[in-house]
């Protein structure tokens, strides 16, 4: 397969695919701004330019699994050579998540158009697309990046794009408005934290390259300054990627935000924070770095375990759907901690495991919510009584999403969380295995509610008849369904790049 | 704002003369950016300045007719495309992305590149920013009513 996609791609599609997918929906944000009409044009040009960088995402995962133990794909901006210029450096870990959040974007982009019709004005559509474009440019390039000031740039310009993206929801909600403005605060907060942390960082070693920054750092070791900026850059990532207790924007901001943005963002934005976290934490510093050492027992650790029990508790007692799931995602963002906090390879490779099943179920069951928005404009648990019967299709794949975040055998979430737990038996942290299960426990509470509404509740509209959510919605929806059972049954794919990616970091991290 | 009240006469006098010799200034600031501090950005802020300063003197409608929003706003986007362009140009000569020594084939030693790459993505610069300045300028600034001739 790896290699039929290196025969099929074109030499100029091998030789600048690090640079090309970010290139592609930066350019094609301001063009979607100047597209005429209500929006059409623009949502073609944005599903065209989701599915290159998908294309370009595959590429790039042959190009690095084309070398045994993954290669190290370096681009030099401008020409000019890295350390001194910035460089796009694509190893096993962010080519997982490049090929994450494209195919995601690429599949929300297909489903957007029925919901974005219903829910923006048309006037609007084509800056929604061209802002959605750049928040995902951002996304893209925070991921590929290898320069700790670039990245810092990418996290702005896409930040800056979701408050839009959030803020647009004002059509269907006012309560969007200070969603977006809540947003707005805490990420700039976190944002500027980064940047304090890179100073830091930057005025200990001069240099602002992750590998060279990685390398300057065992010089200089116990330094103070250096301390004081990995605290900064913990915090700020950790803001950005809903770490408990810094998740309150979290919740408000996925209820309020249009369907489509809140199915994209639930399945990305937090990850790539998380991907920058880990970078940092396991790539520009060592392990054997002693205050690291601490921070992951002390710090990611229980705030881990914090999420998954706090937040899973917020989900149980939500009235909306879309609130129980955002508090889902904060517990969920929990165990992708825990495990990284593990500092071991097979810990950091559940933990990615785990991230790249959220963004799965996460995808589909906002997709399905958002089907659900659009035919019967609900999104209380109330609403969605007796949907089953109404709605089977769009309401099975929602089951199967929901058992698959539970955590059900033959689901994604099954594998994933059974690699966390045999981490966490390795490391000999059997209390937190335990916490593990009680969690999931929870998760049968929370998404049981909702499972039991739909399909066991009479429906309490009896102007409820069989509405199905548009094909254009099912079919994304269903891939995704498809894609929890295709990893719950045969993971060793997704759970192979997640090793490759762990492996990478905690090898051919130092060099 | 009618011709007829000539309480603002001093600062319409003053303000007349000195706006395209700021626009023309921030043109400076771009294309001297080479040897002087200067570029883009603040050539940008300094166009954009000359937009403001009309609108606060004449009034926010007379400037939206001359600078009309959608006009601001396209500038903006189109500052992006032309700083990506270059960027896609350098591809398309067979360097990497931004690589201005590729974009015109020179042979090695030759510097044109350079030169016209750094002032094409600076005039990108240059429209990005100077078109969102007005654009959140127009944004606050259409909001609220305008104070009235009496009230001064």
């Amino acid at each position: 397969m790896m290699d039929w996609i290196l025969q099929m791609a074109p030499a100029w599609a091998e030789a600048h695919a690090p640079a090309l997918i970010v290139v592609l929906p930066l350019l094609a944000g301001p063009i979607c701004a100047f597209l005429p009409g209500k929006g059409r044009i623009a949502w073609l040009l944005t599903v065209a330019v989701t599915a290159l960088c998908t294309l370009l995402a595959l590429v790039l995962l042959a190009q690095v699994r084309s070398v045994e133990g993954g290669a190290i794909i370096s681009y030099a901006m401008g020409g000019w050579a890295p350390p001194h210029g910035i460089e796009f450096r694509i190893d096993a870990l962010n080519v997982l998540v490049l090929l994450l959040v494209s195919s995601i974007a690429f599949l929300t982009s297909i489903f957007g158009w029925p919901t974005i019709r219903a829910e923006i004005n048309q006037e609007k559509r084509a800056m929604f697309f061209g802002a959605f474009q750049v928040c995902f440019m951002g996304l893209l390039g925070v991921t590929s990046t290898g320069d700790a000031f670039n990245l810092f740039v990418f996290l702005e310009l896409s930040s800056i794009a979701t408050y839009v993206l959030v803020a647009l929801g004002s059509g269907r909600d006012r309560r969007a408005l200070p969603a977006a403005i809540d947003y707005l605060l805490m990420g700039t907060i976190g944002a500027s934290f980064y940047v304090f942390g890179v100073g830091f960082l930057y005025a200990a070693t001069g240099t602002l390259n992750m590998a060279d920054l990685a390398l300057q750092l065992q010089d200089v070791g116990g330094n103070r300054a250096v301390q004081v900026g990995f605290a900064f850059i913990l915090v700020g990532l950790g803001l950005k990627a809903a770490m408990f207790p810094l998740h309150q924007w979290l919740p408000n901001a996925y209820s309020y935000s249009p369907s489509f943005v809140t199915a994209f963002l639930a399945a990305t934005a937090t990850k790539v924070a998380i991907y920058a976290l880990v970078r940092f934490l396991f790539s520009v510093f060592s392990l054997e770095y002693i205050f690291e050492g601490a921070s992951l027992a002390m710090i990611l650790m229980p705030m881990g375990i914090a999420a998954m029990l706090a937040c899973s508790f917020q989900a149980i007692f939500q009235t909306d759907i879309r609130r129980t799931l955002a508090y889902s995602s904060v517990a969920q963002v929990g165990y992708m901690l825990l495990g990284i906090s593990l500092g071991t390879a097979v810990g950091v490779s559940a933990g990615l495991f785990h991230l790249v099943n959220h963004a799965l179920m996460k995808g589909a069951l906002f997709m399905a919510v958002a089907g659900v928005v659009l035919t019967y404009q609900g999104t209380r648990i109330h609403d969605f009584a007796g949907l089953g019967r109404a709605a089977p299709w769009t309401m099975t794949a929602f089951a199967i999403a929901a058992l698959s975040l539970i955590g059900v055998p033959l689901t994604a979430g099954f594998q994933s969380k059974f690699a966390l737990v045999s981490a966490l038996l390795a490391s000999g942290w059997w209390w937190a295995a335990l916490i593990v299960v009680f969690s999931s426990v929870l998760a049968v509470v929370y998404m049981g509610r909702i499972l039991e509404a739909v399909f066991f509740k009479a429906p309490n509209n009896p102007h409820k008849e069989h509405k199905e959510a548009p094909l254009l919605l099912l079919i994304p929806l269903w891939v995704l369904a498809l894609a929890n059972i295709w990893v719950g049954v045969n993971g060793s794919f997704v759970s192979g790049l997640a090793d490759d990616a762990a492996a990478a970091l905690f090898i051919g991290g130092l060099q | 704002m009618s011709q007829k009240t000539d309480h603002h006469v001093i600062l319409r006098i003053v303000a007349k003369p000195l706006i395209p010799i700021i626009a023309l200034f921030g043109f400076y600031v771009h294309f001297h950016g080479d040897y002087s501090p200067g570029g883009g950005f603040q050539a940008g802020c300094i166009i954009a300045v000359s937009v403001i300063l009309y609108s606060l003197i004449f009034g926010i409608a007379p400037a939206m007719r001359a600078v009309p929003p959608a006009f601001t706003r396209s500038l903006a986007a189109l500052g992006f495309l032309i700083f990506g362009g270059v960027g896609v140009w350098a591809l398309l000569m067979g360097g990497n992305y931004l690589d201005y020594d590729a974009l015109f084939n020179e042979p090695p030693g030759g510097h044109d590149g350079q030169h016209y790459g750094i002032l094409m993505v600076e005039l990108g610069v240059l429209f990005a920013v100077a078109g969102s300045m007005l654009s959140i300028f127009y944004a606050f600034a259409g909001r609220v009513t305008e104070i009235k001739d009496e009230d001064w």
